[in-house]
């Protein structure tokens, strides 16, 4: 069990701490860097916050689950019910009600809006929410030792069920078109540049603190439990652990996570619809964390930024067959490099190794002994 | 007065699929003992001890701890809690954990979450690890992954996991599957120091292991999920029925 950080590690989180909140944000107010830029990588940071939240799951304690993304757009409804409230007469209809409410013919707000009217309401509903529904969904999976293809199943439906719930006009949550066209955020116009690139720092400081505080949780002795969950979970009941509350634990907590990340998504691509929660959208995040090598942390960070990123180019250069190249990369790399990039440097430090030991013994070998070999 | 029984099964049964693995089963097993279960393939002695342990729980039947614990209520971690650790018939330990982990999730005490969390170990319970390296001669090992031990050591690693969890009944499922006789011998030993401060139930096949284990103790002979004799090894090894049911005819000892 290591008990510290390492140096290295702690450099690298400090510079990329130097980086996010402070170089890219200057050189953006400095007009170095687009807009667009900022906006685009606040997005792939808030999908690095969910790819870690799957891997705390699926990588940590071998719980795959299909229902991150759940999590993730109920964290961005709830911040998103604060901003639609936020419009107020700034909308298409100039009314206090959110547009859509206006469109289906309500006059008044719905009690279960009122008091989203207060941004630190939201704010312990974005924490609430996920967490009372991964808790009572957990509860009842785990206590019912639901484990491996049927807990994914599971949870996958969990999340199928949402979208369509949310999908229907009469849970008065937007419906398909979602919630929209914001513009207030603590008022502040979410709308400048400057906003964004708060949100932006703010989305760098949330992936820092997600990822320093979910490694101090795999050096404790609960991580030491969490990945003998995962390798040997008959061993952890007959060592005396109840193995279905640290499971419940860890699920909670990542649902938190993900829906922290969502809250922080929803302002900067400036849209939550149903379809953010649709059981494709999960399993891309699991996606993004095999690629980026499950059971490190840094590694579905690197997934979750390399796969957007060839999304963006992807879907733009080749639109019709980008979700092929999604799935040809997936089963590349489950095939060819199981630890997805993360493990690229060790073994790239490995062949090294050997070739240099394979070099000298040949070279210590005399010619004559060779052939003499190859004839026999 | 008679020592206080620490487990009686009476009239257990359990079946899986229409096959009778536990067969109307009574066990009496006092404090301090080190019983010696044995008996042919499909006896039921993994079985039995998935009872006990919780894995399963009987059809019929009752399981006392102590005369007043009701082990077919507990689960898993109750009953490990309640004193009764198990080793398994394949090692089973944590494979990407370090020896030294695997010692330390094993260590008695506290199980609960939010304990877990805020842990750290302290000087005794390292030095107790070490103790334990020393016991089951894995102090080389201490930081290596528990999965990339020899067969052999992973079943000393998964005793001495017992040993670290002090339970007060161990129960161990052939100890000696896959070891050379020199370990063999040295497993008995170990098993033989721990008599008394434990009580031990061991499964075997080995009859020279048997035979080591069990000198001046009671063996306990299953077939077809129910006792078929008890009494010291000779005496079992020379019993008509004994023979007759691990070898289906007459007159051939057993194994060895």
């Amino acid at each position: 069990m290591r008990r510290n950080f390492s140096r290295s590690e702690l450099i690298a989180v400090g510079v990329i701490a130097l980086l996010g909140l402070i170089v890219l944000p200057a050189l953006n107010s400095a007009g170095l860097i687009s807009n667009f830029a900022i906006n685009l990588w606040g997005k792939y940071l808030c999908y690095a916050v969910l790819a870690i939240s799957v891997d705390l799951l699926w990588g940590y304690t071998g719980l795959l689950s299909l229902g991150q993304a759940l999590f993730f757009s109920l964290g961005g409804y709830m911040l998103g019910m604060h901003l639609m409230l936020m419009i107020g007469k700034l909308g298409q209809y100039k009314s206090d009600l959110p547009d859509f409410m206006v469109f289906l013919g309500y006059t008044s707000l719905p009690t279960f809006w009122q008091p989203f009217r207060s941004f630190l309401f939201a704010a312990l509903m974005i924490l609430a929410v996920p967490g009372l529904l991964s808790g009572v969904f957990g509860y009842l999976a785990f206590r019912s030792r639901i484990k491996g293809v049927y807990f994914s199943i599971l949870t996958q439906a969990l999340t199928y069920a949402g979208s369509l719930m949310f999908f229907r006009n009469d849970l008065l949550m937007g419906g398909n078109n979602g919630f929209t066209d914001f513009k207030l955020l603590l008022g502040l116009d979410l709308r400048t540049p400057g906003v964004q690139r708060g949100l932006f720092i703010a989305t760098v400081a949330l992936l820092l603190l997600v990822y320093l505080g979910c490694r101090w949780l795999t050096m404790t002795k609960f991580g030491l439990v969490q990945r003998a969950v995962r390798d040997s979970e008959t061993r952890v009941l007959f060592s005396g652990y109840a193995a279905a509350n640290y499971k419940l634990f860890i699920f909670v907590l990542a649902a938190i996570i993900a829906s922290l990340g969502g809250a922080l998504y929803v302002p900067q691509v400036g849209i939550i619809n149903p379809s953010e929660m649709t059981p494709d959208k999960s399993l891309e995040a699991v996606v993004w964390c095999a690629v980026g090598g499950r059971g490190t942390l840094f590694g579905p960070v690197l997934g979750a930024i390399s796969v957007n990123a060839l999304k963006s180019w992807a879907t733009r250069a080749y639109p019709d067959s980008w979700l092929i190249i999604l799935g040809g990369l997936f089963i590349l790399v489950v095939l060819f490099l199981p630890g997805g990039i993360a493990s690229v440097p060790g073994l790239l430090a490995r062949t090294m190794r050997r070739r240099k030991k394979s070099d000298e013994p040949i070279a210590a070998v005399p010619a004559t002994a060779v052939s003499a070999a190859t004839e026999a | 007065m008679r020592k206080p029984l620490l487990l009686a099964a009476e009239g257990l049964n359990k079946s899986f699929a229409g096959f009778h693995a536990i067969r109307n089963l009574n066990f009496y097993m006092e404090e301090g003992e080190l019983r010696t279960v044995i008996g042919p393939n499909g006896a039921g002695k993994s079985t039995f001890l998935d009872l006990i342990t919780g894995r399963t729980r009987p059809d019929s039947g009752t399981l006392f701890w102590k005369d007043e614990t009701d082990l077919t209520r507990l689960n898993e971690y109750q009953i490990f809690r309640a004193g009764i650790g198990r080793k398994f018939q394949t090692p089973t330990v944590y494979i990407d954990h370090t020896v030294f982990e695997n010692l330390l999730l094993s260590l008695e005490g506290a199980r609960g979450v939010w304990a877990n969390l805020f842990h750290r170990p302290t000087k005794t319970q390292i030095d107790r690890i070490h103790e334990i390296l020393g016991l089951i001669q894995l102090s080389a090992k201490a930081d290596t992954k528990a999965g990339a031990l020899a067969h052999g050591q992973k079943q000393w690693l998964e005793i001495g996991m017992l040993l670290a969890q002090n339970a007060k009944l161990l129960l161990v499922d052939e100890p000696a599957a896959g070891l050379t006789d020199e370990e063999t011998h040295r497993t008995g030993e170990l098993l033989l120091s721990l008599a008394g401060r434990h009580s031990i139930i061991v499964i075997e096949h080995d009859m020279v292991f048997v035979r080591q284990i069990s000198l001046g103790r009671k063996v306990t002979v299953l077939h077809q999920g129910s006792v078929l004799c008890e009494g010291s090894a000779d005496e079992v090894q020379n019993d008509e029925r004994v023979i007759e049911v691990y070898l289906g005819r007459k007159h051939v000892r057993p194994v060895n």
